[in-house]
């Protein structure tokens, strides 16, 4: 009976884990990428994330905020890893608006390591009056509050169509063939060798999205490779335990006659 | 209840247990006679626990760092993600460790209904299980809307309005739930209150329902009333604790798994977006332990129904010591219980998949068909099977696995079942 009963929930929880992760994925099929993050011990590729900085530098934070995010973030272990001194230039590179100093006025300085990302907009208000009516997110989580998150990402990326004939766009409005609806206010942001890469990496599409993606990944999840790597840790010593209370068990069991 | 009487053997230890006996109540705790054939399915109050004392500790934690207020709610949870000394380990670990603990507590709750164990005479400790459940349901709910992310301000909503169902007063009670006349940071901080409340409640109902455990003892997988202690009881200790963490390390695994390798997996995206009352999403699912009761509330085309309905099913699942006739416990003798049982769990297990989807066109017609069943289940199967139901024959002890006469008597059906018990 026992043995039985067991395979029925087994078969059980199949079918629904089957069924709620049909309910819950998405009904579009996203491009998918082999992502270096992805499986027990991703890792980001340093690179990539640096240029993928440079792509939401340069390209995206003319509209897009990452409001948790620090410029000292950016030299943080399991992220980009710029060195003090390039982090230091980078948070330079930005007026930030401080104060009020002793005579009562607020002043602009140029940026530390410990000041957040300046946000391209002084409010967001001032931000959907800019952009037609549509807020452009926050991308400070952005990869985790997406279904489907860093394949969403690069999807709505590379998904810029022409739109199919008789489909209704209005003006300002873009067909992307993985946004919902396929109506995106954003026109397509990357285009081959719109950004010259530092480290003279072929500035294609695919590669700029790629990196930017990877990018936010790491914004929207600092901790990724302090967290696989913790957790492959936590499950051997898991396991090693098990293993030595499994045959303490079977010990103190033994002079037990459970067979009737 | 002690078995033997505990004496210390230290002079300090026998003034201090005269005045408080924690002493004899250590003993008691380790001598309790248990029954030896308990099988893993038995190792879920153990974990039970485990779970609740992770989530008081690690909320806790997390409750030094988060700030309950409308405007600040999201930031801090970021910052805690972001900036606090393991504050994503702090979180990952409570946010799963909700997960964690309704799926522990569902196994616990179909053992129960499996072997009979809700049956006289522990219907008292069925009772406080089923008030735990009932209080884990609304914590839960509240501490998912404090990130006051998306999917935190329009359940609350959703949930909250569902009082609006009463008669005549409704309005008014839901005004006063809010604490004005929305979802806002009134509603947060009173969430954020009584989030951290009712942990300590389920703990003190938790003593009440290992009090009343101990009184009767553990039921157990062939469901007869056994001696205690006999030859078919072990010791609490060493033998049930050490089986008990050995499942626990299991479950442990299990648990580490999702907290490090995807730990959002059992959220909802939205949840990651700050809550915006202009803005609704596309659909308002709450979190999957209380989708099963989500398919009930919105199979019924009237709210007030869908309401009463939604506490219809909580109802039976309390009185249902007294709606199951039969005088058998363990299924492994109810041949044609054992059936239904199975056929009730891919009922619940369906409503679940039914709530996440949308209330529209075959999904609402089969939830409606899989909320009839539910019903059906407690109000006229559990109550006709204890008159119509041939049980087989029960043996007198778990040592002797025959109806009657000992280890003389012919081998029955009840001999086969137990024999591939083992």
């Amino acid at each position: 009976m026992k043995k039985n009963s067991f395979i029925k929930l087994l078969v059980t929880i199949l079918i629904t884990t089957f069924f709620f992760g049909k309910a819950y994925s998405s009904s579009k099929n996203l491009l998918k990428i082999d992502w270096s993050f992805a499986g027990l011990t991703g890792k980001f590729e340093r690179d990539s994330l640096q240029r993928g900085y440079q792509v939401y530098k340069e390209v995206c934070s003319s509209c897009h905020s990452m409001k948790y995010l620090s410029y000292r973030n950016l030299g943080q272990k399991g992220g980009p890893e710029f060195t003090l001194e390039e982090v230091k230039a980078i948070a330079a590179s930005y007026d930030v608006e401080d104060g009020p100093n002793s005579e009562g006025e607020m002043y602009e300085r140029p940026g530390r390591p410990s000041d957040h990302f300046v946000n391209p907009y002084p409010n967001d208000n001032a931000a959907i009056a800019a952009n037609g009516g549509a807020y452009p997110p926050d991308m400070s989580v952005l990869a985790k509050a997406r279904t489907g998150g860093a394949n969403y990402i690069y999807s709505i990326l590379m998904g810029y169509e022409e739109k199919p004939t008789g489909f209704v766009l209005d003006e300002g409005v873009y067909y992307n063939k993985y946004m919902d609806g396929n109506k995106i206010k954003m026109m397509s942001p990357l285009s081959d060798n719109l950004i010259e890469y530092t480290d003279g990496t072929n500035a294609t599409q695919a590669q700029m999205a790629k990196d930017v993606t990877t990018f936010l990944t790491w914004a929207a999840e600092p901790h990724l490779e302090a967290r696989h790597r913790t957790g492959t840790k936590v499950i051997i010593y898991l396991i090693i335990l098990a293993t030595l209370v499994y045959f303490s068990m079977k010990k103190i069991w033994s002079g037990v006659n459970t067979e009737k | 209840m002690s078995e033997r009487e505990y004496v210390p053997k230290s002079k300090a230890g026998k003034w201090f247990n005269d005045r408080l006996p924690l002493l004899s109540l250590g003993a008691h705790l380790s001598d309790y006679p248990t029954p030896k054939n308990l099988n893993y399915w038995w190792t879920f109050g153990g974990i039970l626990t485990f779970c609740l004392i992770t989530q008081i500790v690690t909320g806790i934690v997390l409750a030094m760092h988060y700030v309950a207020h409308a405007d600040l709610a999201f930031e801090s949870v970021e910052k805690i993600m972001r900036d606090v000394n393991y504050g994503w380990l702090i979180r990952y670990i409570h946010s799963n460790g909700a997960s964690m603990f309704f799926l522990a507590v569902y196994i616990h709750i179909f053992r129960s209904l499996f072997f009979g164990s809700f049956k006289s005479p522990r219907e008292l400790i069925w009772i406080i299980g089923m008030l735990i459940y009932i209080l884990m349901m609304a914590a839960a709910f509240m501490g998912y809307v404090l990130p006051w992310g998306q999917m935190s301000f329009w359940g609350a909503t959703v949930i909250t309005n569902l009082f609006s169902a009463i008669p005549l007063v409704g309005e008014s009670v839901v005004t006063w739930l809010w604490g004005g006349y929305s979802v806002d940071n009134p509603t947060l901080t009173r969430f954020f209150s009584l989030h951290y409340l009712i942990p300590f409640l389920i703990l003190g109902l938790v003593v009440l329902h290992i009090w009343a455990l101990h009184i009767p003892g553990n039921n157990n997988p062939i469901g007869i009333d056994i001696k205690k202690p006999s030859k078919d009881t072990v010791p609490f200790h060493p033998y049930i604790t050490v089986k008990d963490i050995f499942a626990l390390l299991m479950f442990m695994i299990i648990f580490a798994g999702f907290v490090f390798f995807s730990p959002n997996v059992l959220g909802h995206a939205d949840n990651y977006i700050p809550a915006n009352p202009l803005v609704t999403p596309a659909h308002i699912v709450p979190e999957w332990y209380l989708l099963p009761f989500y398919a009930i509330l919105r199979s019924v085309p009237d709210k007030l129904g869908g309401v009463i309905l939604m506490f219809g099913a909580l109802f039976v699942l309390i009185i249902l010591p007294w709606l199951d006739t039969s005088k058998v416990r363990s299924a492994a003798f109810r041949p044609m219980y054992r059936q239904f049982f199975w056929i009730f769990v891919v009922d619940v297990l369906a409503l679940g998949y039914l709530g996440a989807m949308p209330a529209e066109g075959v999904y609402l017609f089969l939830a409606r068909v899989a909320t009839t069943y539910y019903f059906l289940h407690f109000i006229v199967v559990l109550p006709a099977l204890g008159f119509f139901e041939k049980t087989d024959p029960l043996p007198v002890s778990i040592s002797e696995p025959v109806l009657t006469g000992g280890f003389n008597a012919v081998p029955t059906r009840s001999d086969k079942i137990i024999n591939e018990k083992k």
